[in-house]
Parts: structure tokens; sequence; C-alpha cells
């Protein structure tokens, strides 16, 4: 077991642990940077398209895995930051203000919805959103002067300093702009973690009350979490757009919302490696699934006809073992596969066990 | 002046009058304790001092400022810390983190400067990893300083509770019964705690509490209530002797 002597309050507020931890991270980033020379096109749009939905979890991370609000209508917060996006790009905006303004707004539209949605706790919650998510669908069919409705939208490249980046023209700068992306936002989700902020969503998600007692402004907490959240989800629908050219009312819809609950779940709430891990499974799973269904076909013969609903019947079955068997996701197996090795032979079984539910802020209610 | 004062306070849920035409002082720098039976509302007056509940009719006063004008999450800045009887702790973090939760009410900083961990931010966290670390020195909580509290003894959250309180640093502390659950051991420190915390710190303490022998040990005045009123308020010697104390308890001599 690797054990850091401490000597300094500073190595407990630095991100990484210690030299040999930042190495294995900086390995990490420098070979998936470097994955146009080690990756065929194909995989590097599923790549891309893996770090999209990591960012997308990150910020449903935030509000769902680290400030215990569930939602369910965060794909209203993709399309909001898709639509924001395309249409000031449209008016004639420069990429690099029009993306972060529409995440900056997708944020605010965030808040005004927190303000209806903080009187609503867990399942109640839950609902509101999803709801929310099935009215974006009509919201965008409604305002086609803007959204072009069930026609859609179609975005083309956009320009970078001069450099042209574009899903299907240069994909290899396509995926360095939602690397970059994917980047900051880790780092600032980061800081936040190590800062009072970070420490207060995870106050309101454990104990509401004793939060309270702490100073904590529950209400103005869950409003930032929210705002937060939705800013870093417009981002990622803004890159969602950017990466499947066009889009209409159907792109994001309330399946959308639950796909990226269960991806956060699989991939362990509260956690930042849990996004990742968790956009690692539902990006690759399709892909996974036609081969391993070509391969069955090949060996046992048959046909490799499509079956309707098997993807989303894989998919649920996935999460229910999941909530079953590991309610800590990919990165708390990971966790516990880990501590087994350093702790050889001394792991216990109930080393990480924890309450059954894991949202409980109703209690005293 | 009074530290804190209550004025003929009275709650009422419904038809059950928890608190009733309730009046108290606790002066500055003292150890005043509550004791009654269960349901007397003793952790309701917390629970009203916390801002939880809105009392029907009176007054509570805080170091001369009306407290009742307070949100529950301003009463924090007033430098009154408590912890719960059945422990209310943030469950999936580590002891530290609790712990620096508690700092909560002295952030100065803001969500630009930490999401870029400015310089600033970066000094405010030393700033409170150090009123921390005393804290943990304080109260010998090292061992634990970077574990989970879901994996954490009974005894050992009590203390961090405590220890959260206070890393506040408030001038008012509520303990609602920081010996219930605790074995012999446990309490004799946490007796000595307690009077530390007065006499080192000088944090005036109002506690709720059952276990008389730490009551009398450690008060200067204690307060007796049954059915949300005042029965008795002296001396730990003088409340035990009380008649109506004693009628309480125990129940009138036929």
């Amino acid at each position: 077991m690797r054990i850091v002597f401490k000597t300094n309050y500073m190595q407990d507020i630095r991100p990484w642990k210690d030299a040999y931890q930042l190495c294995l991270y900086l390995i990490l980033l420098a070979v998936v940077a470097a994955a146009p020379w080690w990756l065929d096109d194909f995989y590097l749009g599923e790549l891309t398209n893996v770090l999209i939905w990591a960012i997308a979890g990150l910020g449903l991370m935030i509000l769902t895995g680290h400030t215990g609000q569930v939602s369910l209508g965060h794909a209203a917060f993709l399309a909001f930051g898709c639509y924001a996006n395309v249409i000031l790009l449209e008016a004639g905006v420069p990429f690099l203000i029009a993306f972060p303004l529409a995440g900056i707004l997708t944020g605010l539209a965030g808040v005004t919805v927190a303000i209806p949605a903080l009187r609503l706790h867990g399942i109640y919650l839950a609902i509101f959103t999803m709801a929310l998510s099935i009215l974006m669908d009509d919201v965008i069919v409604l305002a086609e002067p803007i959204t072009g409705g069930v026609a859609g939208k179609y975005l083309g490249g956009v320009e970078i300093f001069g450099f042209l980046v574009d899903r299907w023209g240069t994909p290899v700068q396509f995926f360095w702009l939602v690397l970059g992306v994917a980047m900051l936002v880790t780092l600032g989700y980061i800081n936040l973690l190590r800062a009072p902020l970070g420490r207060s969503f995870i106050a309101v998600r454990d104990s509401e009350v004793s939060a309270q007692a702490m100073g904590v402004d529950i209400a103005r907490t869950k409003m930032i979490s929210f705002a937060l959240s939705c800013a870093v989800c417009g981002w990622a629908g803004a890159l969602m757009g950017m990466y499947s050219g066009a889009f209409n009312n159907e792109t994001f819809s309330v399946l959308i919302s639950i796909q990226l609950l269960m991806m956060i779940v699989i991939g362990g709430l509260g956690s930042i490696h849990g996004a990742f891990l968790g956009a690692i499974v539902i990006g690759f799973l399709p892909q996974f699934l036609s081969i391993s269904k070509e391969y069955v076909g090949a060996v046992f013969g048959g046909n490799t006809v499509a079956i309707p609903g098997l993807e989303f019947g894989i998919f649920g079955m996935i999460l229910i073992a999941f909530i079953l068997f590991e309610p800590m996701g990919l990165y708390g197996r990971w966790l516990k596969i880990r501590t087994w090795f350093e702790l050889f032979p001394f792991y216990r079984k109930d080393m990480f066990k924890r309450q059954k539910s894991y949202l409980k802020t109703e209690r005293l209610r | 002046m009074s530290l804190l004062e209550f004025e003929n306070v009275t709650l009422k849920f419904g038809g059950l009058t928890a608190v009733n035409d309730l009046s108290f002082e606790v002066e500055e720098g003292e150890v005043f304790a509550i004791v009654g039976p269960n349901g007397a509302g003793k952790s309701t007056v917390f629970n009203l001092i916390s801002r939880f509940y809105d009392p029907y009719a009176g007054k509570i006063r805080y170091d001369g400022h009306d407290l009742l004008k307070a949100k529950p999450s301003g009463v924090a800045a007033y430098g009154v810390a408590r912890t719960f009887q059945n422990i209310e702790l943030f469950e999936h973090a580590t002891v530290l983190q609790n712990l620096l939760v508690g700092r909560h009410r002295h952030r100065k900083s803001n969500m630009l400067s930490e999401v870029l961990f400015l310089p600033s931010a970066r000094r405010q966290e030393l700033e409170n990893r150090e009123k921390v670390e005393e804290i943990i020195d304080f109260l010998d909580l090292q061992a634990f300083r970077d574990k989970m509290i879901s994996g954490l003894p009974y005894g050992v959250r009590k203390v961090v509770e405590v220890a959260r309180a206070l890393a506040t640093d408030p001038k008012l502390l509520l303990l609602d019964e920081p010996a219930s659950g605790l074995s012999v051991e446990e309490t004799t420190d946490m007796r000595w705690w307690i009077d530390d915390i007065r006499r080192q710190m000088g944090i005036t303490v109002l506690m709720v509490e059952h276990d008389m022998g730490l009551v009398s040990g450690v008060s200067d005045r204690v307060l007796a209530m049954a059915d949300g009123a005042k029965l008795a308020l002296g001396t730990p010697a003088e409340v035990q002797s009380h008649p109506a104390v004693v009628e309480a308890y125990l129940g009138k001599a036929s």
C-alpha cells in the first residue's frame, strides 16, 4: 500500500495525492490527446461522443451526485444549450463567444426552473423535471420561427482562430475542442469540490438540517447547483449539436434524460470518475452490441437482423444489476478492487458499507 | 445583559403545546443544562433557537438581537452552533470535510474564485484548515481525519459532531444530549471537554442531557422542564431536590 506522508496542508488541498498519481493522470491525458494518431476516424468520432456524454454527465453529477437532487429533465437543458449555441452562431456571433454564452444562458434557464423546483424533494423533483423534458419537445416545435421546429436545424463547421472545426470535415480538430472543454469542466469541478461551495453541496445532499445549522442557505445552494449543472449541460448540448450536425425536437427526447441519469448511476454517483466511466459504458455499448451481434451470428449461425429495443433492454438490465449489486457504480467497484489489493489480505467486506438510501435528505420533514 | 433570552415563548403543534410560556436566560460563560422527562420539549427549545420552528408567541433574543428575524441558515452567523440528538453528520464525506463545512459561515470567496481556485480561495482553505486542525487536536480526532463518517463508530461520530459545531467558532454552543449512547469512559471524556470548551475557549454551553452525573458535574445552572413548561431553575443540587422535579420523574407519593 502506498502511504502518503503528509507534512503540509497543501498536500490535502491540491487535487492530486502525490507525484505518482499526478503522473498517471498526465499520461492518461497524453494518451487520449494523442488519440488521432492511434485511432481511425470512426473510433475517434466514438471517443468524441463519449467525451461529450462525459461533459453532460459531469453537469448532472453536480446536481444529482453531489447535491442529491434527482433530475430526469436534463435533456431539456442539453437542447437549450444546443439551440442557444446555433442561434447565436447564426446571428453571426463568433464561436468563442457564442459557445460560453450558450452555457451561461442555459445556466440562467436552470435558475428559472430551479425556483419552483426548490420546494420539491426526491421523487417529486424527478417527476417535475421529467415533465420539463417532455415539455421542451413541444416548446421546440411551437417556437418554429426560432428553432426550425420539426424540420430542425443544421450546423456546419465553426471557425476558431482561423481553423475550421467540423465534425465531418476535420474530426481531429473537433475532438481536441471537445477534449479541451472536457478538461476545463473537469478542472473547474475539482476546484469546486475542494472549496466551500462544493462542500456545501455535499452538506445539502447528506443532511439539510445540519447544513442549515452550519449556516448553509439551502435554497441558494440548490439554486447555484442547478445553475452550474445546467450551464455544463448547456455546453455538452452545444457540442452534441455540433457532433450530430443536424437536430430537431426529437434529438433531445426524454429518453436522453433517462439515459443521462442511468449513465451517472452506472458510473458511480458522487464522483467525477463516475461521469467518465458511465459515459464510456453508454457511449460504447451500442457499438459493442452490434459487433458482438455479428460474432454471435457468425459462431452460432442465425441472422444479424436488428432486434428492436435490444439496446434499451440491455441498458435496463445493466442498470438493475448495478442498483442491486453495486450501488456505488463502476467507480465504487474500482475503489473496492484497488483497496482489496492495497490491503491484501486484510480487506473486510463491510469496509465500504453505506446506508441503503443514497438520497436521504428528506428526513425531518 | 444575558447572551440568550427566552421571554414567554409558546409553541403549539396543532392542539399540542410543545413549549408553554417558557422564560429563561443564559448568561455568558456559563454551562446551562436543560433536563426533563421525554417529551418535555427540551429539543424543541433547541429547534426554536435554530429557527426550525416559529414560536406561536413570545420572544427569543440573542446577544441583543431579535433571533426571530434570522433565517434558519442565518443563526450560525450570530455564532450559534449546535449538535443533534440523532447525529446529523454528512455521512458520505470525510471527518475533515465535515469540519470544513463548519467553517462555511466564514466563507469570503465567491463562486468564480472557487471554480478557478484563485490564490485568495487557496489562502482561505489554508486558514480554514488551520482552524479545523486546532479543533482536531483539541478533541483528539487525528486518527479519523480522512475517514468517511459512514464507517465510524457511534462514539466517534458524537465527538465529530461536537468538533463540527466548534469549527464554526461559536459563542454559544448547543449540545443536544452529548452523552446519549456513550460508554462511561466516553461520557467522562465528554465531561472534561465540555469543561474545557467553557474554560479554554470561553464558549457558553447550553445542553440538553439525561445523564444527571454529567449535568451536575459540569453545569452551573439547570432548567428542569415537563410538558413544555418550566418546573425549576437553579443549581444542579437545588433542581435535583426540588419537589416538582422529583414528582415529574418519580410520580407523586400516594
